[in-house]
């Protein structure tokens, strides 16, 4: 099972809007993912700044503590937010140094982002629990996606929770299992990509940042992995200014997709896009089996 | 539930009553649905509902305006169902009889493994159309999707678009009538010659959905089975 949810909007009076409406679109997925649920929000992005997302394992952290020594270690100036077990880390620059010192050097968090514009917010239990508790519908923004997760190939878990982020502001969310993903983590591992799980997708998103630091666009990368990824998935990936879907050659995994004017969303069921505002008027289509879907905000 | 009862009880005689999904349960629609003997109904606000109109076994219509989810109108006896809109997966699965019609377009396992029956669809079908068929007729006016008729063994499919990959793999006796293009047939699956059996076979399932003689069945090509796998061989022995 596991239900996916996105939503990236065209029209910027929905902005203050997003998080509401990922939090509806993702009520309606409870069903498929029961075990643990995770959403990515794009939005806030200040110039210069970077976002890093933690989550802690061991409630004694301190994240004054971490902030403190992530300064003294990378020279920058170093603010945090927390929300509930959450902390949102602002470094000014690029925060690619800072996320590979948090994942070396705080082993009692989990680094879930990084980037200028992503936020990523990750639970485990009951998927409209988790939206309440981490405040998801009071977050505005650019584009969202959310995922509830059946968990089939490893431990439920907040670091096997989805959505899965191994590259700058880049993400991906998944509903399917792949059966490649233990020779392609080595060899991803070979060039340079960090991994803090067991998980199948996590691979795969390593997959697409690495494709994508060789220089593919969103388009290209997501095409490459219809060659080199095995397996059933359905992917919904976010990028800082872009969104695309794809699925697999024999399309295992549901999907529907609906556009109008003021956005672009994918559920992995239509009722998950039913309280979408104009889902009356929308172009509803099931995206076709090795088809990338990509939009991007230019 | 008292006043639920009552309602299923009036609902026996009522014309066109009204089933706004909007106040009600879907276990009170088709609680409604399952019990009617007689009569039409119309389903509001379903707003992508599992399983809406399922298990119906009285010749009553049913018009529902809007998208549906999974199983739509599944193991359907007697009723006549109508779809406003577009419907998830395995709509009208294992149908026995009565009629489905799909107004927009049908996720995958669309009569997948149907028995009888007419399933119309006005749109698209994606993949998995009519898996397993066992006797269901289906009509699909747009195209259809991968994997189409695979194991069908018997029933009819119309496709008035093109099919995807794969059509009627490992097919038994089932007969399907292509249109457009066919992207690839399935193992075992091959054109055959359409005989005046086949013709007004064809002509007979067009009017049955409402296609009229704008569309001629000189221009459809029927798929079916070349029995090749029916037997096993022993030269392919070293295979298993």
């Amino acid at each position: 099972m596991c239900g996916i949810v996105g939503l990236f909007l065209k029209d910027k009076a929905l902005e203050p809007q997003l998080g509401r409406l990922t939090a509806v679109m993702l009520h309606e997925m409870c069903g498929r993912g029961p075990d643990s649920a995770g959403f990515a929000i794009y939005g806030g992005a200040a110039g210069g700044v970077s976002k890093i997302c933690a989550v802690r394992r061991a409630s004694t952290l301190d994240w004054a503590d971490v902030a403190k020594r992530l300064a003294a270690a990378t020279g920058s100036k170093v603010t945090y937010d927390t929300i509930e077990d959450h902390a949102v880390i602002r470094i000014d620059g690029d925060g690619t140094a800072a996320r590979a010192w948090l994942i070396e050097n705080v082993p009692e968090a989990t680094v879930l982002s990084e980037g200028e514009a992503i936020e990523i917010y990750k639970g485990i239990g009951d998927p409209d629990a988790i939206s309440e508790r981490l405040r998801l519908s009071s977050f505005s923004g650019t584009h969202a996606i959310g995922h509830t997760r059946m968990a089939t190939e490893s431990a439920v878990t907040i670091a096997g929770s989805h959505p899965f982020s191994t590259g700058r502001d880049t993400c991906l969310v998944h509903n399917g299992s792949l059966s490649n993903h233990n020779r392609l983590r080595e060899t991803l591992r070979r060039h340079g990509e960090r991994f803090q799980t067991e998980n199948d997708t996590e691979v795969a998103a390593g997959y697409l940042s690495w494709r994508m630091k060789e220089g593919d666009s969103l388009q290209q990368a997501l095409e490459h992995a219809l060659d080199d990824l095995d397996g059933f998935y359905t992917f919904v990936v976010g990028t800082r200014d872009g969104f695309a879907v794809l699925r697999d050659p024999i399309a295992c995994k549901p999907a529907v997709m609906a556009e109008t004017d003021a956005w672009v969303a994918f559920g992995s069921e239509f009722r998950a896009l039913a309280a979408l505002p104009g889902i009356d008027g929308a172009r509803i289509w099931e995206p076709a089996p090795a088809t990338v879907y990509a939009w991007s905000r230019s | 539930m008292p006043s639920v009862r009552m309602g299923i009880k009036t609902a026996f005689d009522a014309r066109n009553t009204s089933l706004d999904m909007a106040s009600l349960l879907l276990r009170q629609v088709n609680e409604t649905l399952q019990k009617a003997e007689a009569g039409a109904f119309v389903v509001s606000n379903p707003r992508g509902a599992h399983a809406l109109a399922a298990g119906l076994t009285g010749p009553i219509d049913v018009t529902i305006d809007g998208h549906v989810g999974y199983y739509c109108g599944g193991m359907n006896q007697k009723a006549s169902i109508i779809v406003n809109g577009n419907a998830g997966t395995g709509v009208a699965e294992n149908m026995m009889s009565g009629r489905v019609h799909v107004k927009g377009d049908a996720s995958q396992s669309a009569g997948a493994t149907g028995c009888g029956g007419l399933l119309v669809i006005d749109g698209n079908a994606s993949s998995r159309l009519g898996i397993s068929l066992r006797g269901l007729d289906i009509v699909v006016k747009g195209s259809i999707g991968h994997m189409a008729a695979f194991m069908a063994q018997a029933g009819n499919i119309v496709v008035l678009g093109d099919a995807g990959d794969a059509l009627g793999d490992s097919i038994y006796e089932a007969r399907l009538f292509v249109r457009g293009k066919v992207k690839s047939l399935g193992t075992d699956c091959i054109a055959k010659e359409m005989r005046e059996e086949h013709r007004t076979l064809l002509r007979g399932l067009l009017d049955a959905a409402g296609i009229g003689h704008e569309i001629d069945v000189a221009e459809f090509t029927r798929y079916g089975s070349a029995r090749t796998l029916y037997q096993f061989h022993i030269e392919n022995l070293g295979s298993y």
